[in-house]
């Protein structure tokens, strides 16, 4: 772990494992997923669907339906108090007050049959303890501030009046409505046109710096978390593969997975006549408790070692974690016992 | 995935088939013409569903595609791509213009010769999981276009089968399980045998990849491009991955409101774009690369596609254009070519 200034952590995760439990056996979900986030940091979460990112961010605050779901171990110390072992009811007066979030679609995350002035005022009546008019007041600065023109008069209109981009504009209010530390963000932006996921990241730069809070945001889009966070952590298989800051995980990847996700992407500008690199194969089942490295099936450099030790996440330079048997600077194995 | 890949796709009627194709390529004519396209649906009211509007989806669309120069369509949702491509393989009746197929004028052909037609044109679908069936077994849905328009039966069908399975690089015995026993990635592998069974010549495919997970997209789109080269297939591929459609398109469109406002060769779109919009579009594509992202210039898009029932007078994109003159609002822009086959529509590029 990066320990540059421990003092302003404002959520600090420690071994998460979260397991469904089906029919078929036990989903190995999350495996062991540790994090900090400190204040005014933007945290990007990187990785395919199904690796447990989402997974590992509702664990945090508790929002899976459980069971099936099963938070096993883990703890994730939120203004010195265990999310984890804090009771649903208490967690109820945390979430979307000390914790906001933003989902991916914002159609199904509102509530068609109310206002949006009814949706927005509601949580800050609740947590807040405003009167109707102070709320009103909030509502509509709130609304200005993530720049919806004719803010005021808008707030009677229903989520169905908006567009994909304004509804989000509409969400991250809501979010921000009850001065969060903390911001959940899941896949904000995907289901948004290229125009306005631009007006969106855009929107959430100036008001990070305006407000300062701490931002996660989970993406399966390496572009989107390239021009936003500061720090990046890239999840295969309910694993934290590696985690570095944003210029060096872009610049010099150390993880093969990291590597070749960003050798898939196609090139906006130069050589376009090239085949695209694929990384053949799928992620793998997680019915079965991992006891290999998760990627080591589909790796280009895996050897004997990667398919029965599963890498733990090491510090490799400063600030750049890999959880790798390989080095890929080196072009050979990493020496067992690392030392920095 | 793609072991085995085509070993079976040899036999003397495809190499035929491959050959004959090969012919066609040497002359010029455009596999496909669109002239002057429209398409707009009836907005009704009341009782009596009185006509009280036109939704213009398309609105004059020009354009040729070349056997096997594939042409990309790009702009946000809404902007009619979807409709265009629906309008072109004749599954809404356009309200005007041309849809000239092979030299086939298909614009008001009778649904039985438009039956026939159909089996060189295919479609490929964004989301394989609600484009396949899930009571039945990827074989029936394979086989599904071969017994509606062919009259193979038992070994000759199953092995028709077996072979666009070996093609979209899956595994021949899979044919008798059904879509929930496969990824997301192989799914769309199987929408794509689909398309290919009665071996077409032109292929739509329709965001086929944005339901698909990062490392999934690359492998279906180096089928689709493995198969073009084997097949001699001209796509015409809708996408909003910017990066995507230049990697795969010899000449992308772009589109706004219904029309075409910008079209030229994918390296000298994306290398020189004219119009406001192509530019604040390409802009907006986040780079994967923070050094790069941090220097260039941001063009922000202020607010959203107006309405198609009510575009604005003059050039549909003046609302949101940065570089709006009084001039805009008055006419719509005409096409000018600007460079070899670089076509744009707007009054300020000169």
């Amino acid at each position: 772990m990066p320990t540059n200034s421990n003092a302003n952590i404002v959520l600090s995760v420690k071994n998460i494992v979260t397991q469904f439990n089906t029919v078929d056996g036990k989903v190995h979900a999350v495996n062991g997923v540790s994090f900090d986030v400190r204040q005014g940091e933007l945290l990007g979460v990187v990785g395919e669907s199904g690796c447990g990112k989402s997974v590992t961010m509702m664990s945090l605050v508790k929002l899976l339906p459980m069971p099936p779901g099963e938070i096993s171990e883990g703890s994730a110390i939120f203004e010195g108090q265990d999310l984890i072992q804090t009771s649903i009811n208490d967690l109820q007066k945390i979430r979307g007050s000390e914790i906001g979030f933003i989902f991916q679609d914002p159609m199904t995350s509102l509530n068609p049959v109310l206002t949006i002035g009814y949706q927005l005022i509601e949580p800050l009546r609740l947590h807040k303890n405003l009167s109707k008019s102070a709320a009103r007041t909030r509502a509509i600065e709130l609304l200005e501030l993530v720049g919806i023109p004719m803010a005021s008069s808008r707030l009677g209109d229903y989520p169905h009046q908006f567009s994909g981009g304004m509804r989000q504009r509409v969400m991250i209010a809501m979010a921000l409505s009850c001065d969060p530390k903390l911001l959940i963000a899941d896949e904000p932006t995907t289901a948004l046109d290229v125009t306005m996921q631009a007006q969106i990241l855009d929107l959430v730069r100036s008001l990070r710096n305006e407000l300062g809070m701490a931002i996660i945001w989970v993406t399966h889009d390496l572009g989107v978390v390239a021009n936003l966070a500061d720090r990046v952590m890239v999840m295969y298989s309910g694993f934290i593969v590696e985690r570095a800051d944003v210029t060096k995980l872009y610049s010099k990847p150390k993880h093969p997975y990291t590597y070749a996700l960003l050798k898939t992407l196609p090139d906006m500008e130069g050589d376009r006549s090239h085949r695209l690199e694929s990384i053949e194969g799928q992620p793998p089942d997680q019915l079965k408790p991992t006891t290999s490295c998760p990627f080591a099936p589909r790796c280009e450099y895996a050897f004997d070692r990667c398919t029965h030790e599963n890498p733990q996440l090491e510090l490799i330079a400063e600030n750049h974690e890999v959880a790798c048997w390989w080095d890929m600077e080196r072009h050979s194995p990493r020496p067992s016992t690392s030392s920095i | 995935m793609l072991v085995g890949y085509g070993k079976t796709f040899t036999t003397t009627k495809y190499k035929l088939d491959i050959a004959l194709r090969m012919g066609e390529l040497l002359t010029t004519k455009p596999l496909l013409q669109v002239q002057k396209l429209k398409q707009h649906f009836p907005v009704t009211a009341g009782l009596l569903r009185r006509q009280v509007g036109t939704i213009k989806a398309i609105d004059g669309i020009d354009f040729d595609l070349m056997t096997q120069q594939n042409l990309g369509l790009v702009g946000e949702s809404g902007c009619g791509k979807t409709t265009l491509a629906r309008t072109i393989l004749r599954l809404y009746q356009p309200t005007e213009g041309k849809i000239i197929f092979e030299g086939i004028d298909m614009t008001h052909l009778k649904s039985s010769r438009l039956r026939s037609l159909r089996t060189r044109m295919q479609m490929i679908f964004q989301d394989p999981q609600d484009s396949l069936n899930p009571r039945m077994t990827v074989g029936s849905i394979i086989a599904e276009p071969l017994d509606e328009h062919t009259s193979l039966k038992g070994k000759e069908r199953s092995g028709r089968v077996e072979e666009l399975l070996d093609a979209v690089g899956l595994n021949p015995r899979f044919s008798n399980r059904y879509p929930h026993e496969f990824s997301g990635g192989q799914r769309q592998r199987i929408g794509i045998a689909r398309a290919l069974s009665l071996n077409p010549k032109f292929i739509i495919c329709d965001e086929p990849i944005a339901a698909l997970d990062v490392s999934i997209q690359a492998q279906v789109v180096n089928l689709l491009e493995d198969l073009q080269e084997k097949l001699a297939l001209t796509y015409l591929f809708i996408s909003h991955d910017l990066g995507m459609i230049r990697h795969i398109s010899k000449r992308v469109a772009v589109m706004y409101l219904g029309k075409i406002v910008e079209v030229g060769p994918a390296n000298e779109l994306y290398t020189n774009a004219q119009h406001p919009y192509t530019k604040a579009l390409l802009s907006a594509v986040p780079l994967h690369d923070p050094g790069r992202e941090a220097k260039r210039e941001r063009i922000i898009l202020s607010g959203d596609v107006p309405s198609p029932a009510n575009p604005p007078t003059g050039c549909p994109f003046r609302t949101r254009c940065p570089a709006v003159e009084p001039k805009c609002a008055i006419s719509v822009p005409k096409m000018k070519a600007i460079g070899q086959e670089h076509r744009v529509a707007c009054h300020c590029v000169m």
